[in-house]
């Protein structure tokens, strides 16, 4: 693993499936209506990268970005 | 029920799924797998003239174009029936309204069902749960779909609407009439919601003078984005959405997960010796059994997965034959317990993502764990006979399973 991972929930494509927050609930939260948001500024602290990848290939809206920073 | 069945007009037999394929077709209810594998390597869109006009996408693909895409496709009607029942302002929203009236009807009732909100409600499912088995363990054997699958989403939706678990079966008659005997026979469709109707008309005036803290209650309370108390129309038609959408689906997703179990004892031990898969294999028995089929009405023409799609058709959303799609899924039709990505979308996918999906997860973690808790060991039952239902839900209705002194 090379740098430090930042993620984003994309406001305009959650849904609310809510797979994210089960998968990692470290790095998410949901809001009133069940859509979900970045923990923070979205840093994912080190050893969880595992955990955001996941969350990112189980969204089934694609709504989760992660950047390699 | 034996007397509207006789009454219903036969579908011929298809030959020739391609062209003139069937969703009622008792091939396609028992096992669709293959039929989906067929047209899904024949043509990513196929069309039947049954139905008045019907397309079926059958690429996870097109299924996802057609879910995004809410200028041609309406959710206006939402069931494929023989004939089209002229469309009803406030049928059921949120799931039969198209933006921009969507957004608003969906967001007052998100709110009861976060993931939160199912954490407080999960102790009472999970002594619904043993209740049930209670009622049966003793005898070694027992129809789980009638006696157990069935019952722990119509109690769950009874507790959450405020209205008595005991009407149970009245539920149940009105979601086969309108799910399944409409499909052929509109007058079941006229009758359930008159029914319907009626019985939440009286829990609604109850209320007027005696407030509760229940699901009626809260959107009898709700208002507009104008601050207007709602519709009673718009009340009755959530409710209605309520109660049929919250009750075959689930009763369906516990059953194909528990007729899994039953025939797949590698998945059943692996599950009980390593319970920390449940979440993967809930998501995985979704994604492989997916219950659910909705429908759009095409509106204006468009192509889809290079597909020319014409309005006057409607489409048969299925979201159980994408899920099988092995462009998307690797060993798509092996049921994988540990599978590590799984974007499935038996809760649809875009603006009408299933408003009960956290209520349907939790359901079907807490009715599996307490079963396998107290029935580790079962089977089918090789006297009895495991039946499917019809059209829009796809699930066990008969489940003869054998355990402890019988297995």
């Amino acid at each position: 693993m090379s740098g430090k991972l930042k993620i984003r929930v994309d406001q305009d494509k959650c849904q609310g499936h809510a797979r994210c927050k089960s998968l990692a609930p470290e790095l998410f939260e949901l809001d009133e209506f069940g859509n979900a948001h970045e923990v923070g500024d979205g840093s994912v602290p080190a050893g969880m990268e595992d955990k955001a990848w996941l969350a990112q290939t189980n969204c089934p809206e694609i709504a989760i970005e992660v950047q390699e920073e | 029920m034996s007397d509207s069945v006789s009454m219903m007009p036969e579908h011929p037999p298809v030959t020739d799924w391609v062209n003139d394929f069937d969703h009622t077709d008792p091939r396609w209810t028992e096992n669709p797998f293959p039929i989906w594998d067929e047209l899904r390597s024949e043509c990513p869109v196929v069309h039947t003239k049954r139905f008045l006009g019907c397309y079926l996408p059958t690429t996870y693909q097109a299924v996802k174009e057609i879910a995004y895409d809410t200028e041609h496709f309406s959710s206006r009607r939402v069931i494929v029936r023989d004939v089209r029942p002229e469309v009803q302002r406030n049928a059921a929203p949120p799931i039969t309204s198209d933006p921009p009236e969507h957004k608003p009807a969906k967001q007052l009732l998100l709110p009861p069902f976060t993931p939160d909100a199912m954490t407080k409600l999960e102790p009472r499912v999970r002594a619904i749960c043993n209740e049930l088995i209670d009622e049966f363990i003793e005898d070694g054997q027992c129809d789980a779909a009638a006696r157990y699958t069935k019952h722990v989403p119509v109690r769950a939706i009874a507790h959450m609407l405020g209205i008595p678990e005991k009407d149970g079966d009245l539920f149940v008659k009105w979601i086969h009439m309108i799910l399944e005997l409409s499909i052929k026979n509109e007058s079941m469709l006229v009758q359930a919601v008159q029914e319907m109707t009626a019985y939440f008309t009286g829990h609604i005036e109850h209320r007027k003078a005696h407030p509760t803290d229940d699901l009626i209650s809260t959107l009898m309370k709700a208002k507009d984005k104008d601050g207007n108390p709602l519709e009673d129309s718009q009340v009755l038609g959530s409710l209605r959405l309520l109660l049929i959408a919250g009750i075959d689906t689930t009763w369906s997703a516990i059953g194909s997960s528990l007729w899994h179990l039953a025939n797949t004892p590698a998945d059943r031990d692996r599950l009980i010796a390593e319970p920390e898969l449940m979440p993967s294999a809930i998501e995985e028995f979704l994604r492989a059994y997916s219950p659910v089929t909705m429908a759009r009405e095409v509106m204006k023409e468009t192509t889809i997965s290079g597909c020319p799609v014409k309005p006057g058709n409607m489409v048969l959303l299925s979201f159980p034959a994408a899920n099988r799609d092995p462009a998307m899924f690797p060993d798509a039709d092996k049921v994988v317990i540990d599978r590590k990505e799984n974007r499935h979308a038996a809760f649809g996918l875009g603006i009408h993502r299933c408003v009960g999906s956290n209520l349907a997860r939790m359901e079907m973690t807490v009715a599996i764990e307490e079963w396998l808790k107290r029935i580790p060991d079962f089977k089918l039952d090789p006297a009895g006979k495991v039946t499917w239902s019809e059209g829009t839900v796809r699930g066990p209705r008969q489940l003869p399973v054998l355990f402890g002194k019988k297995n």
